[in-house]
């Protein structure tokens, strides 16, 4: 599978760059993730997992080395040109759903279309109508978020996500605020776009058993990726040499 | 541009009592704006139209006469001990060229020559000292509507009829159809019909205006053929001044627009203008840093949902015209209903007021006022705004 999605090669980021509170967050990350993988990044608070999500989204630069998304370099990527290449190639889910208050559940779900393309074509709506189904809450379109529960705001966000059909999905700690039925079955809606949409998905997450749950499972320490192992229940489906070494050097891609 | 204007729209209907407070501001201002503009300008129409409904807006009369002295040799000192000379009444130069090259003048709606001097009105043991002024009546006319205020006969002037003024022939004990005697001095006299009287409102006008056939009064006042004054209405009436120094130019003779003699007045009507200037502008003002304020909150109210909306693509532009265009809305429909509001109030002054006088809403006043409002709007929006689309999405996100 050489069709990779995403490509860090000895990416740093320091923040207060210049002034004496310089501090480096992280420390060289090498990274690939394929178009279908699904991975999970763990670690410790305070080891850099949401720097990197926020890199890896393009919504932070990273300070030294180079990012390709897409077979795309994006440092030297101005403003304008990041914020295209994210809207069309990442989807985000956040932990607090971060739905726009002012708009229906619909009208959320296409909010990515609309401010890249403007007003949405009949093929948009039906487009975002087959994702409210496929997270089964097609009947609450209409409704505003704050008419929602979490678990119900947190699957229009994920549709949101997918309106794109990015090439990668991201997940800040989808389920941090969500029981944990709530949280298998938004688990089990990522499960189902990575398999039918062919979107690689990467989600932050400090439960266990939704990293076991992922097919990979990227391990960041300080700032450092310290294990890179393939889970053993896709081990087969993930190719030969999935020996899940916990080098991330090894990682077939 | 769809997208933004569709998201500031629901921005603001969601953020439901601020937008109504602000809205309420924005009319309130733009109300008290337009209904004092308003105000303003019919009270100034007001005056200016009694001030202009009985003299002309530019007086053309001979240049005043000067005494003539040798130039001194140069590098000498002059001492001068000069008496003005007396001006006597005189005739322009070859007025009927005058007068056609006037009636060729751009931005000139009317021109008028007369003949005019002292003189008495005499009747039985009364005697009046009144003004005689000799008038070409279809020319006249068009410089001071005089037929509208006849109160007794007719405007008929020439051929020994006269018109006099209400004052007068109050004083004399005439009525429309008696005689008058009107002496110019130097047994120079003439008896007249007084054709019709009228009453032009001012005292001291219809005390002393007797209107004659110019060739009379041409012979009562010794000027055979002449005239000693010019009488010019223009188009545009503050333009006056810019047509009188034309005509001085053009003629050499001495031009003097309403706006010099009526000094004080101008004086007056300008000061009114530049203090209802100030307090719109400290209004503007006023509305302008409240916009600022509710969307300078609004931004911070919104930072997390800008940080999402940056995320999933929104440009910095596209996040700059969302609140430009929320100030340009406000601005717009706070106005709107605040041009209603001042419209509601003109009419309330001028069907229920002191009925003093009548307040005019020109076709162009709440227009003009909506568009200004809706620029001032955006204008106000540009420090928010600018904060919005420079929100670093990461911090934003986590904006609790």
């Amino acid at each position: 599978m050489s069709d990779g999605v995403l490509r860090l090669e000895g990416l740093r980021k320091s923040y207060n760059v210049g002034l004496p509170t310089e501090v480096e967050v992280l420390h060289g990350i090498d990274l690939k993730v394929g178009r279908h993988d699904f991975a999970a990044l763990i670690g410790p608070s305070g080891s850099g997992k949401s720097t990197l999500l926020n890199v890896i989204g393009l919504l932070d630069t990273p300070t030294q080395g180079e990012l390709y998304l897409l077979d795309r370099p994006t440092r030297a990527m101005d403003d304008d040109e990041r914020t295209a290449l994210r809207g069309s190639s990442i989807g985000f889910v956040f932990q607090f759903h971060h739905l726009i208050q002012a708009f229906t559940a619909l009208e959320n779900v296409l909010m990515p279309l609309m401010v890249t393309r403007g007003k949405p074509d009949a093929d948009a709506t039906e487009r975002a109508w087959a994702l409210l189904k496929a997270v089964g809450i097609e009947s609450f379109a209409a409704k505003k978020p704050n008419e929602l529960s979490g678990g119900q705001q947190q699957r229009v966000a994920i549709a949101r996500a997918l309106i794109t059909r990015p090439a990668l999905l991201l997940a800040d700690e989808p389920t941090g605020n969500l029981d944990t039925r709530t949280a298998a079955e938004t688990f089990a809606l990522f499960r189902k776009f990575n398999e039918e949409f062919g979107c690689a998905v990467l989600v932050v997450t400090h439960d266990p058993r939704l990293s076991e749950s992922c097919d990979r499972t990227i391990n960041l320490v300080d700032g450092l990726i310290v294990s890179d192992t393939l889970n053993s229940r896709t081990g087969a489906a993930a190719g030969a040499g999935a020996g899940a070494t916990g080098d991330r050097d090894d990682h077939p891609l | 541009m769809w997208i933004e204007a569709n998201i500031a729209f629901k921005f603001l209907r969601q953020g439901r009592i601020q937008t109504a407070l602000i809205l309420v501001g924005v009319a309130v201002g733009v109300a008290v704006i337009v209904f004092v503009v308003a105000l303003i300008n019919g009270l100034q129409g007001n005056i200016i139209e009694r001030t202009l409904g009985t003299q002309s807006h530019i007086r053309v009369q001979p240049p005043e006469e000067v005494n003539l002295r040798p130039s001194a040799p140069g590098s000498t000192i002059e001492l001068l001990n000069e008496d003005k000379r007396p001006q006597r009444l005189r005739s322009i130069n070859n007025w009927l060229e005058v007068q056609a090259a006037l009636d060729g003048l751009p931005g000139l709606k009317a021109v008028s020559p007369m003949a005019s001097g002292p003189g008495f009105a005499r009747r039985g043991e009364v005697l009046r000292s009144v003004s005689l002024m000799g008038i070409d009546p279809a020319r006249y006319e068009r410089i001071i509507p005089i037929r509208d205020d006849i109160v007794e006969g007719e405007f008929r002037v020439g051929a020994g009829d006269a018109v006099i003024g209400k004052q007068l022939a109050d004083e004399l004990g005439v009525k429309a159809g008696n005689k008058l005697r009107l002496e110019a001095g130097q047994g120079r006299d003439a008896i007249v019909n007084v054709a019709g009287i009228f009453e032009l409102g001012v005292r001291e006008l219809d005390a002393r205006f007797v209107y004659l056939d110019l060739t009379q009064a041409q012979a009562l006042l010794a000027l055979p053929g002449g005239v000693t004054q010019i009488d010019v209405t223009v188009n545009d009436i503050f333009a006056a001044d810019v047509s009188s120094a034309r005509i001085a130019r053009l003629t050499g003779l001495k031009s003097e627009s309403w706006m010099e003699t009526n000094a004080q007045l101008m004086n007056a009507l300008s000061s009114q203008s530049i203090s209802t200037n100030i307090i719109s502008l400290m209004v503007a003002l006023s509305v302008a840093f409240g916009i600022a304020s509710v969307l300078a909150v609004s931004v911070t109210q919104r930072t997390r949902e800008i940080g999402i909306l940056r995320a999933i693509g929104t440009t910095r532009r596209q996040m700059l015209g969302v609140f430009l265009l929320q100030g340009g809305l406000v601005g717009l429909v706070g106005s709107a209903i605040g041009g209603f509001a001042a419209y509601a109030l003109v009419w309330l002054f001028n069907t229920i007021g002191p009925g003093l006088f009548y307040i005019p809403i020109g076709p162009v006043l709440i227009p003009a006022s909506m568009a200004l409002a809706t620029v001032t709007g955006v204008l106000s929006a540009m420090a928010p705004a600018w904060r919005a689309s420079r929100l670093d999405p990461v911090v934003a996100i986590r904006y609790v």
